[in-house]
């Protein structure tokens, strides 16, 4: 009475059909991250030792360390963060908890989602046009910056009000009905909820930016300087920039040496991203609905 | 709050209200005299303007923004359209507890000292004196044996029951006037319900409470004054037994009989 009819027997084959087909795509798509990975150890491996990454770069980059680009890599990422972590959070909390829905807010919205499409290459000549030349910063560490956080801008952005808003509309409106101003009610209820968010999208942000090329081009990355820099208003070696130049600028690179500051660099983007995970599930235990 | 109002008889006295919703006429000429320290339950049909008559009545509804009114509404003799008026303080003298418990995502002990928090301002409050205003709230709304050893536990891991008391707790500290309260028990079981009922008729006298139900039994075993509303009028308001069991009006009487809801 229950034996399967030859349209089940079809419908059956049907449906796994369409399941491995769903996954074949999904494992397409983790083979490439799983290669480059392979490839950028097992060739770059041998290059990191304790000196490749303490000491200073010598004879272009053929010898010595990556020790200025790694700690330009940090100057610029967190220089970068100064500028758009405040500005980035301000106006989100501005749009999503005080903005009215109007024509003027939907052209914000809309400008800063056309920002985030905007070319690394384009970012990279408005930060020459405004930043080094305009405001006279010069190609500095406070130009690359500049030009970095305008280009990360959308994506604090967007992560921050998307985190105020998971915060459930039924808590504001107990504040406020018990007198709570906007303020306050963003203060001690709506942000320390939305934290955890806010502060993922913030090292997503950073892992993104230490690996750009583009904008600091032109803007404050230096082929070589054999020290570090003193002040944001120098300029610096990158780590992105610095393997970019070895790669096809300079001539008598060792692979291994190519390789191994990949390596460094995606080692760093990843960590960031352990992290941001990490924080996220921290911070999710202790949410408190 | 001055004196003067402490010997005022009516609560909330409203005349000639009218409230739109855009181009939607919710409220139609609404005059009601709601009497301090007593129970007064709003009942009707859904849509009948009876939540939004609550949530006028401490200017919540001007948050929506697209919102219009014309005529007055007194708490305690004083207008509240009145340019005077700072909807902070009003809010602090009217409080609102919801359909849905909504404690905040604190601990117990930051619900209830929420909004004192916020309403004190600058002035030194000891841990001490917290402590006596935690335990003086939460003893009224008959909490207090209950959370006392886990006041920092989280709100939210409260029964639903134990959440609205907190709700209503978290009103007490400002010392409210009015607490309007929004369907409260619509997501209690009936032992919550009984139990809320119950500590509605423990804070009679000291506090006007304004209840919305769409419970005809609640409302009867609840209030001691009743008003019934159709579209957005008034269409009846008398003693709660009176209406019950011998209603002036027949949309009244069709109503409590179960003939529309």
């Amino acid at each position: 009475m229950f034996e399967a009819t030859a349209l089940n027997r079809r419908n059956e084959r049907v449906e796994w059909l369409w399941k491995v087909l769903f996954l074949l795509m999904t494992l397409i798509l983790v083979v490439p991250v799983i290669i480059i990975l392979s490839v950028l150890v097992y060739k770059g491996h041998g290059a990191i030792t304790w000196e490749f990454m303490t000491e200073m770069a010598r004879s272009g980059g053929r010898e010595g360390g990556i020790f200025p680009a790694l700690v330009g890599t940090i100057w610029l990422v967190g220089v970068a963060l100064l500028a758009s972590v405040p500005l980035g959070v301000a106006s989100a909390i501005y749009l999503s908890e005080y903005a009215p829905d109007n024509w003027f807010t939907r052209v914000i919205n809309l400008a800063i989602i056309n920002l985030a499409g905007v070319p690394s290459i384009v970012h990279a000549l408005f930060g020459v046009g405004a930043f080094v030349l305009f405001f006279r910063f010069g190609a500095s560490i406070l130009a690359a910056s500049l030009t970095l956080a305008i280009m990360t801008l959308p994506v604090v952005i967007v992560a921050t009000r998307e985190s105020l808003q998971a915060v459930p509309r039924a808590f504001r409106e107990a504040c406020w009905n018990m007198g709570a101003t906007r303020w306050q009610t963003i203060r001690r209820v709506v942000l320390p909820n939305a934290v955890s968010g806010i502060l993922t999208g913030v090292i997503l942000e950073v892992s993104r930016t230490a690996g750009e090329t583009a904008p600091i081009m032109f803007t404050g990355a230096a082929m070589f300087i054999p020290f570090l820099p003193q002040s944001v208003f120098d300029q610096t070696m990158a780590l992105s920039y610095h393997l970019f130049i070895i790669s096809n600028s300079i001539p008598g690179v060792a692979e291994e040496t190519k390789y191994g500051v990949a390596l460094v660099l995606i080692t760093l983007v990843l960590a960031m991203n352990a992290l941001s995970i990490a924080f996220r599930v921290y911070l999710r235990g202790k949410k408190k609905w | 709050m001055d004196n003067p109002t402490d010997r005022h008889p009516l609560a909330i006295e409203t005349e000639g209200l009218n409230l739109w919703y855009g181009d939607f006429q919710a409220l139609f000429d609404v005059d009601l005299d709601i009497k301090r320290g007593m129970i007064t339950s709003l009942i009707g049909p859904s849509g009948c303007g009876k939540t939004t008559f609550l949530r006028a009545v401490n200017r919540i509804v001007e948050r929506l923004g697209y919102v219009r009114t014309t005529g007055s509404i007194e708490v305690l003799g004083q207008n509240i359209y009145d340019p005077k008026v700072d909807t902070v303080q009003l809010r602090k003298e009217v409080g609102m507890v919801f359909q849905r418990p909504n404690p905040l995502p604190l601990s117990i002990r930051d619900n209830v000292l929420f909004s004192h928090r916020i309403h004190r301002g600058k002035e030194k409050v000891t841990k001490a004196q917290e402590g006596e205003i935690l335990e003086k709230a939460l003893r009224e709304v008959l909490l207090w044996e209950t959370v006392r050893h886990r006041l920092d536990d989280r709100a939210v891991n409260l029964s639903l029951e134990e959440q609205q008391k907190l709700c209503i707790a978290r009103l007490l500290p400002v010392k409210p006037e009015v607490i309007l309260m929004d369907e409260p028990c619509s997501a209690l079981d009936p032992a919550g319900t009984e139990a809320v009922e119950n500590l509605m008729w423990e804070l009679r006298g000291d506090y006007t409470i304004l209840i919305v139900t769409h419970n005809m039994a609640q409302a009867r075993r609840a209030s001691e004054e009743t008003i019934f509303m159709l579209l957005g009028k008034v269409i009846e308001h008398r003693a709660t037994e009176e209406l019950f069991l011998t209603p002036e009006n027949k949309e009244t009487a069709d109503y409590i009989e179960g003939r529309y809801g």
